[in-house]
């Protein structure tokens, strides 16, 4: 039982680890705000609960677990809510998306006389 | 190796490359962006460094941080966005001001 429970901390652990490597690399490397914005998610969610989950495994006292499951819940409310304030925020000031020619993406975006100088 | 290093190990890696992404740029919301990751894996490192030194107490130091980082990404989006942290919500979407007449603020 010990056995299988540190073999699942182990697999949990060292994907989560590696997912957010590569949404970090997502980052870094993808050409626009909005497919960067995608690669951050990853790690917010599916590595961040993955690491968690393998702390989870090795919890000692139900007291630990609680706490590593509020934290768990609180970052998947506010990930995807600071997520879409972001873009929302980029989109109002015109931030472009990569591989779409720019009179396209025109539509019903405000000019920038409607918006507030950048500080 | 223990596997809370391990898995320590992966999430500097990932804060380093968040910091390479916040020097960058271009624009100022990669760099919120960079910086809301970045403050999602110091509540990663926080909690694995508490279970690496055999102290889970450290969740609540963990806690706070999920808070605060939260707080800080949308004041400071909010701030760019409008230039002023006291914006009343009858401006909110500055998207359907119209464009005509200076409708804005």
């Amino acid at each position: 039982m010990e056995l299988a429970l540190d073999v699942a901390s182990w697999f949990c652990l060292t994907v989560g680890a590696a997912l957010c490597v590569i949404g970090a690399i997502g980052t870094l490397r993808l050409p626009d705000l909005y497919t960067r914005t995608h690669a951050a998610s990853i790690t917010d969610t599916l590595g961040a609960g993955l690491v968690l989950l393998g702390c989870l495994l090795q919890a000692g006292t139900p007291l630990v677990a609680v706490k590593l499951v509020m934290i768990y819940a609180f970052m998947l409310y506010t990930g995807p809510a600071a997520g879409h304030a972001l873009v929302k925020a980029a989109y109002a000031r015109g931030v472009l998306a990569a591989g779409i020619p720019e009179e396209a993406q025109e539509g019903e975006r405000p000019s920038e006389s409607d918006l507030p100088e950048e500080p | 190796m223990n596997m809370f290093a391990v898995a320590m190990l992966g999430i500097v890696v990932t804060m380093l490359i968040a910091l390479v992404r916040a020097v960058k740029g271009p624009t100022v919301f990669d760099r919120i962006l960079a910086a809301n990751t970045f403050g999602t894996k110091t509540i990663l490192l926080i909690a694995v460094a508490g279970f690496l030194t055999g102290r889970p107490d450290w969740l609540d130091l963990a806690l706070v941080y999920a808070l605060v980082n939260f707080g800080s990404t949308i004041a400071v989006l909010k701030f760019v966005r409008f230039g002023d942290l006291a914006h009343g919500d009858e401006d909110e979407g500055a998207r359907s001001v119209p464009p005509a007449g200076g409708g804005a603020d």
